[in-house]
């Protein structure tokens, strides 16, 4: 099991994958809106999305997990 | 028979050239490390050292050949080097007196010569046993930090960590320009897992705790992350192709070559100045194909540092990676930067700094991490660089961001924007909820308040266009990406004799 965690603080902007879903090395698992930058979440490794813990408009801080990989 | 006497020097230096017993070469092997020795032969040129000192040293004792530390000058490239290499399989690549002694003297040696000094670090440290004579006088191991302070910037000084550097060996390459770690093996730490166990009560593996892997993605003290040894020397050969001998000297310079195929610069960078673009790409569309030397690249990757050519001379690159964390400074970026910057004005390598840049990371963690005094870290280091200095803004320079990046008060020779250029204290979108948050609150038709901040926002994007800062003077010129790459062949060409004192004064005080 992986966790995927902000890189930043900032709000969700979008999620882009649902759990269930199969997902590749480098792909981009949701979007953080933070000092006016789009800032893309991508996962380390291949795998299925297992839970997503956040929803659009979601403040997290630096460190929060976002998705657990299964 | 009696032996003669060369037969007595040839047997001795035999017994002395295998170092130690050999279950300590079979751990090596299990170990996927090196022979001291032959990591040295993989360094040189040709594989051959041309000058060895203190190979006898202990020889009388047992067990001890040369001390544990082999202390060698040769060739890297065709450049003179001095060499020491800690032998594990001797007392674990333990410090006794004469170790010590040995990688002083290779120390001076290099500092005569002002030669390159190379530490091929594999050591558990001091030999207890030894301390009186290795640890606290004089010419013992604090000698070994004061002469690596007093070499820093003199001559280029390279750590390759194949093994641990323990206590006050950690010390070594942590006052090195630039450490490259290998993968499993490299590990640095004051206190072992054990140690730390037993003080403090921590349980942690040494992996964990001071590995490779750590000190290259978070930690910052190492530079580069190799898979094995031979990859970690051969970078270190590679790494030192952009340096000269020593600070009075520069650069070689190499046959040009075209940059790597791929899209136009121009189609890189998008104008929506909130999306990511990847920073790699663009570098790659500028510089000599295959040129391209990261330093520090999985440690605060929102910032982007290395070495490359450009029409085959040395250049040092400063980037913002709008990729990562919207290429926002942080703690870590400012820290890698300066550092960079720093190591590059030393030995005259002339800087490119390429930015887009939303500014300096806001909010509680990193205030409380002291980001305004790293900050002012990176600031200090690219203000009081006298190698040429050219600043490049690729698209958004907001706030402190454009003073971190070279922008045109820190006397760059000179300041470039691309047609993408932004340069403001913020953004529209930040400037337009800052000066009219109470006005665009009062309007309550959900309409009418969309179009006054669009509005609003059109008007910021004129104040601050680009074509009007350059009749302003603000920016010293306006070029399309696609032609970039002519114009910074042409301009360092142009700085080439560039010459200048910051200050008369011993050295500032520095904001670390």
């Amino acid at each position: 099991m992986k966790e995927i965690k902000a890189s930043m603080a900032g709000t969700v902007l979008n999620v882009l994958v649902a759990e269930g879903e199969n997902v590749s090395a480098g792909q981009a698992v949701l979007t953080l809106e933070s000092m006016k930058m789009e800032i893309p979440i991508e996962t380390t490794e291949e795998g299925e999305v297992g839970t997503v813990n956040v929803n659009v408009g979601d403040f997290v801080n630096e460190g929060d997990i976002l998705v657990v990989m299964k | 028979m009696l032996k003669t006497i060369n037969e007595t020097l040839q047997e001795t230096k035999a017994r002395i050239e295998a170092g130690g017993a050999e279950k300590y070469h079979e751990k090596l092997k299990a170990q996927n490390k090196l022979f001291a020795r032959k990591r040295l032969e993989l360094l040189f040129d040709d594989g051959s050292y041309k000058v060895e000192d203190g190979k006898f040293a202990n020889n009388q004792a047992d067990g001890l050949p040369a001390d544990g530390v082999v202390t060698a000058i040769g060739k890297v490239n065709g450049q003179t080097v001095c060499v020491m290499a800690n032998d594990s399989t001797v007392k674990a690549g333990s410090w006794g007196a004469r170790t010590v002694e040995k990688i002083i003297r290779i120390q001076e040696t290099a500092m005569r010569l002002k030669v390159p000094m190379f530490y091929l670090v594999d050591s558990a440290g001091a030999r207890i046993t030894d301390q009186i004579e290795m640890f606290p006088n004089r010419r013992g191991a604090g000698k070994i930090f004061y002469n690596q302070v007093k070499m820093s910037g003199m001559v280029p000084q390279v750590c390759v960590l194949f093994g641990p550097s323990a206590a006050g060996g950690a010390y070594i390459p942590a006052f090195c320009d630039t450490v490259i770690m290998v993968d499993q093996n490299a590990s640095m730490y004051l206190g072992s897992p054990r140690m730390a166990e037993k003080v403090i009560g921590e349980k942690v593996t040494l992996e964990e705790m001071g590995g490779a892997r750590m000190h290259c993605s978070v930690s910052g003290c190492g530079d580069v992350l190799a898979h094995n040894e031979e990859e970690a020397i051969e970078s270190a050969r590679t790494y030192l192709s952009y340096f000269p001998s020593n600070y009075k000297h520069k650069p070689e310079k190499v046959e040009a070559v075209i940059p790597k195929e791929g899209r136009n610069l121009s189609e890189i960078v998008p104008e929506n100045q909130n999306v990511p673009f990847d920073m790699y790409e663009f570098i790659d569309g500028l510089v000599d194909e295959g040129s391209f030397y990261e330093m520090k690249k999985l440690f605060a990757p929102e910032m982007v540092t290395g070495f490359a050519r450009i029409d085959g001379k040395v250049v040092g690159i400063v980037a913002n990676q709008p990729k990562v964390k919207g290429g926002v400074l942080f703690v870590d970026s400012a820290d890698k930067a300066a550092k960079f910057i720093t190591l590059c004005d030393a030995f005259s390598i002339p800087l490119l700094f390429l930015a887009d840049v939303p500014g300096f990371m806001i909010g509680t963690k990193v205030e409380s991490a002291g980001i305004i005094r790293h900050g002012a870290k990176l600031i200090a280091a690219m203000s009081d660089v006298t190698v040429p200095k050219i600043s490049v803004v690729v698209r958004k320079a907001y706030g402190a961001g454009l003073y971190a990046m070279a922008g045109p008060a820190f006397e760059p020779d000179c300041c470039i924007a691309l047609p993408t250029a932004q340069i403001a204290v913020m953004g529209p979108e930040a400037a337009v909820n800052a000066v009219y948050s109470n006005k665009i609150n009062e309007i309550e038709d959900p309409k009418e308040r969309m179009k006054y901040v669009q509005e609003k926002h059109q008007e910021y994007k004129e104040h601050i266009d680009i074509y009007k800062l350059a009749s302003e003077m603000i920016v010293d010129e306006i070029v399309s990406a696609d032609d970039l790459r002519k114009e910074l062949i042409d301009r360092y060409s142009m700085y080439e004799t560039k010459e200048m004192t910051f200050s008369e004064r011993k050295h500032p005080v520095y904001p670390v």
